[in-house]
């Protein structure tokens, strides 16, 4: 299925007691992909009328294509060997900045284009710190998110701010529906098409993998890492640019509140989904899957009418289990 | 506290100390005594086995058979614990303080005095006073910062740390290689001191002149076995010593060399002056013409690596480094693209892409032939590797293989594979060998050769004399980060070498 997935070389199949590992290991993603089946049932068997009907499951996608887009971006982070922690800031900075009076003057395709550069420029902002300034990533985003946050405060004023009527077709991406699924989860599927192209089938992806690898290794094999490790942080900006537009989509507006804790999804997605935190290895599909679990416990527990304190709860757990599920499965 | 053992009784007997490692037997049959209060030198080339043995005496590696005796008594040191627990310390080449911590937190790390888990500060301040006190160095503050502390009282602090221990053994690695010589004067007053007080030392050092002055008794080491002990480190001439350490088991087979008038009309490929780093090397200059093989020989820790970096780009020096003709500069990413190559020392951790398959590493550096618009050819790339995989005879020999699995020598050889996609000026081969087996050594030497045959220029550093000379045209010795002397290989013999770098002196 991918490079990364065969370069694992397959271990020996193991010997009676986990025969059940052994068949998931044969799978690409297999445990993932039995997660979201399990939980997908569950859905069936709590849930019988609302779960498996379109709307819900189309709903359930809307809600994963905003954190999607960014976990996109978050992937080739960490597997470049970084962290961004300011992805949810830089997102409602640029859904403000988007929807600034003066930008809505434009109309909806400059609005657009002030999302994806302003949200491309934080992300700039923060390669340069950390590849150049040599700020440790995961300090040089906090920083980012902060300071970002705080831009989005005093642009918008603390208000929120509405998509005006002119440009409403910049809404038309959540109402407007092919085949019944709103436009922009068919934007969010093309990112992911495309970060699976780049990270697989480009010099760029491969380059994230020996840059998060090795750096000392890429460095002396004659890679520029400080240029390729600004433009992985460029590229997770772009992605919170995208997202700032899925933001103003569906929820009409643009505001600092936006995005809250969006790092921790996206970065809770990307661990979920086998990547390690430590750069060098992981999988852009097993991300994606990472997140479609972790919004489908969102959508089952809303259904069923439950505490938002009990869906962290089980939040929490998911994250453990799956981590310690891909240990067993990856050392053996 | 233990009674000190009786005079016929040594205080530490090793004896048939057998250490196994994936590919290579690093100790072979090991033998060593060391009396009470006595300075016992280990001498022995690099590779012989003294680091090995040295992690074996402080717990860090189990032998896999011998047995060793602690005050007459069999002992197994399991960990760095239970060495110390016996009174057994070492202090590390690379000075290991916490350098956050204060001088005294430093001496009782891992055994903090304390009561209940609440450490005593002043409690520990002037215990490490008194240990200060003791090694003649009262002026070192225990309550200062270690960060901040000039190397010759770190190394004072390793040794009061050690002390801190109820120390009978004291094992030294190259002590000295940090220090000016009034510190190395202050070190032996210090080990005559603890010696005399009935502490025995282990003391590791490349110098002659240093276990001369210094030393009791010598065992010498050469591939992993004991060939001598119990030498006096005083009347038992250089000689000897040399002959010892020298005059190998297994003798390498080089391929010819081109004769030495081959390279005079050839072009300069390589051309470095005055290249200086300071702490380094100084005013390092030298030629490499196309198609020759220039080795560099000396002391881990003499530069070696630092110029090769230096060329490369790698490291800040000044001085020039003129490549057919054109002079470069760093980084990296831009001496690659004019025709250099690295095979780096540390392969694992600075050449590889351990969790990767064979062909990622091998295209690693030419993935921009492989693509257009940045869109990978994947075929290209596999094709191009499986070619050079059956050229280098990798195995095994399947791209997408993960390039942990593989020998030592075969990551070895895909490190060099990846030069030889794009054609190269110049490769720059750091420890090539290193941890490689000999049958795939000797392959190695082959393909070097023929890349030199085609028109490379090599510079190669080795730990390894005979390998110097047997696979170079020209040699260039280093001592303490100076050329002392360049000279074909033919001119040479491994005692003149071992001599230069030992000795310092300036061969005529």
């Amino acid at each position: 299925m991918n490079d990364t997935a065969t370069a694992k070389t397959p271990k020996s199949p193991s010997r009676g007691t986990a025969a059940p590992l052994g068949l998931l290991r044969a799978v690409p993603h297999g445990g993932l992909i039995a997660g979201l089946l399990i939980l997908l049932v569950i859905g069936l068997i709590s849930s019988p009328d609302n779960f498996a009907t379109s709307s819900n499951l189309v709903s359930v996608l809307a809600l994963a294509s905003t954190i999607g887009v960014i976990t996109v971006g978050a992937t080739f982070v960490i597997i470049g060997g970084g962290i961004d922690l300011s992805v949810g800031a830089a997102m409602a900075l640029a859904s403000v900045w988007a929807t600034t009076v003066a930008t809505q003057e434009y109309g909806p395709v400059v609005m657009a284009i002030c999302a994806i550069a302003v949200g491309t420029g934080t992300g700039v902002v923060n390669g340069l710190l950390i590849a150049y300034g040599r700020i440790v990533p995961f300090i040089a985003t906090l920083a980012m998110l902060v300071a970002a946050r705080g831009l989005a405060q005093r642009m918008s004023d603390r208000k929120t701010q509405l998509v005006s009527a002119g440009n409403s077709s910049i809404v038309d991406l959540s109402t407007d529906r092919v085949l019944g699924v709103p436009i922009l989860v068919y934007l969010f599927a093309a990112i992911v098409a495309a970060g699976w192209i780049v990270l697989n089938r480009t010099t760029f992806g491969r380059r994230t993998y020996a840059v998060g690898g090795s750096p000392e290794a890429a460095r002396l094999a004659g890679i520029d890492v400080r240029r390729h490790t600004v433009l992985l942080y460029a590229l997770s900006g772009f992605c919170c640019g995208i997202a700032a537009i899925i933001i103003m989509a569906r929820t009409t507006t643009g505001s600092s509140t936006h995005g809250d804790l969006y790092e921790l999804d996206a970065i809770a997605a990307v661990i979920i989904g086998g990547t390690l935190l430590s750069g060098g290895r992981g999988t852009l599909m097993g991300s994606i899957l990472g997140l479609l679990i972790l919004t489908v416990i969102t959508n089952l527990f809303i259904l069923n009418g439950l505490d938002t304190s009990a869906q962290l709860i089980a939040k929490g757990l998911i994250i453990l289990a799956a981590v310690l599920l891909q240990q067993r499965t990856t050392s053996a | 506290m233990p009674q000190p053992a009786p005079e016929s009784v040594p205080l530490l007997r090793m004896r048939g100390i057998i250490k196994q490692f994936p590919g290579v037997r690093a100790l072979d049959g090991v033998d060593l005594d060391v009396r009470a209060g006595e300075v016992h030198c280990l001498l022995g080339q690099n590779g012989a086995g003294k680091s090995t043995l040295i992690k074996t005496l402080a717990g860090a590696h189990q032998p896999d058979e011998g047995t060793i005796e602690f005050e007459g008594a069999t002992v197994s040191l399991g960990s760095p614990v239970a060495a110390l627990r016996l009174g057994i310390a070492t202090i590390y080449q690379e000075l290991d303080l916490v350098e956050g911590l204060s001088v005294a937190e430093n001496i009782y790390l891992g055994h903090e005095r304390s009561r209940f888990g609440f450490t005593s500060p002043s409690g520990a301040e002037g215990a490490a006073h008194e240990l200060l006190r003791r090694l003649g160095h009262p002026e070192i503050r225990p309550s200062a910062l270690a960060g901040p502390l000039p190397a010759a009282a770190k190394q004072v602090v390793s040794m009061a740390r050690a002390l801190s221990y109820s120390t009978r053994l004291i094992i030294m690695d190259e002590p000295s290689a940090a220090l000016a010589q009034d510190e190395t004067d202050n070190l032996f007053r210090i080990i005559r001191e603890l010696t005399a007080q009935g502490v025995a030392v282990v003391y590791i050092s490349h110098r002659l002149e240093e276990i001369r002055a210094i030393g009791d008794r010598v065992t010498v080491l050469k591939d992993g076995r004991t060939v001598a002990t119990g030498l006096d480190a005083k009347t038992t001439p250089t000689g000897r010593f040399v002959s010892l350490m020298t005059g190998r088991a297994v003798e390498h087979v080089f391929p010819p060399r081109p004769s030495r008038e081959a390279f005079d009309d050839r072009p300069a490929t390589l051309s470095v002056s005055g290249l200086t780093s300071p702490g380094h090397f100084r005013d390092v200059s030298f030629e490499i013409r196309a198609g020759e093989i220039v080795g560099l020989a000396g002391l881990v820790g003499s530069g070696r690596s630092e110029i090769l970096e230096a060329v490369y780009g790698a490291r800040h020096a000044s001085g020039t480094v003129v490549l057919d003709g054109r002079t470069v500069k760093g980084p990296p990413s831009r001496t690659v693209r004019l025709g250099m190559g690295l095979a780096p020392e540390e392969r694992k951790a600075q050449g590889l892409l351990l969790d990767q398959s064979l062909q990622s590493n091998i295209t690693l550096s030419s993935l921009g032939r492989f693509s257009r618009l940045g869109w990978l050819d994947r075929s290209a790339a596999r094709r191009e590797s499986e070619r050079l995989i059956r050229e280098l005879d990798i195995r095994p020999a399947d791209p997408h293989r993960t390039i942990r699995t593989l020998s030592g020598g075969n990551q070895q050889k895909a490190v060099i594979a990846r030069w030889l996609i794009d054609d190269r000026r110049l490769l720059l081969l750091d420890e090539p060998t290193r941890g490689v087996d000999i049958g795939a050594r000797a392959e190695l030497y082959t393909v070097i050769r023929r890349l030199a045959d085609s028109g490379v220029g090599v510079l190669l550093v080795s730990s390894e004399v005979p390998e110097v000379l047997g696979l170079a045209d020209r040699v260039l010795v280093i001592r303490e980060g100076e050329v002392i002397h360049q000279g074909h290989a033919g001119d040479l013999d491994e005692h003149t070498i071992l001599d230069m770098i030992m000795e310092g002196s300036r061969a005529a």
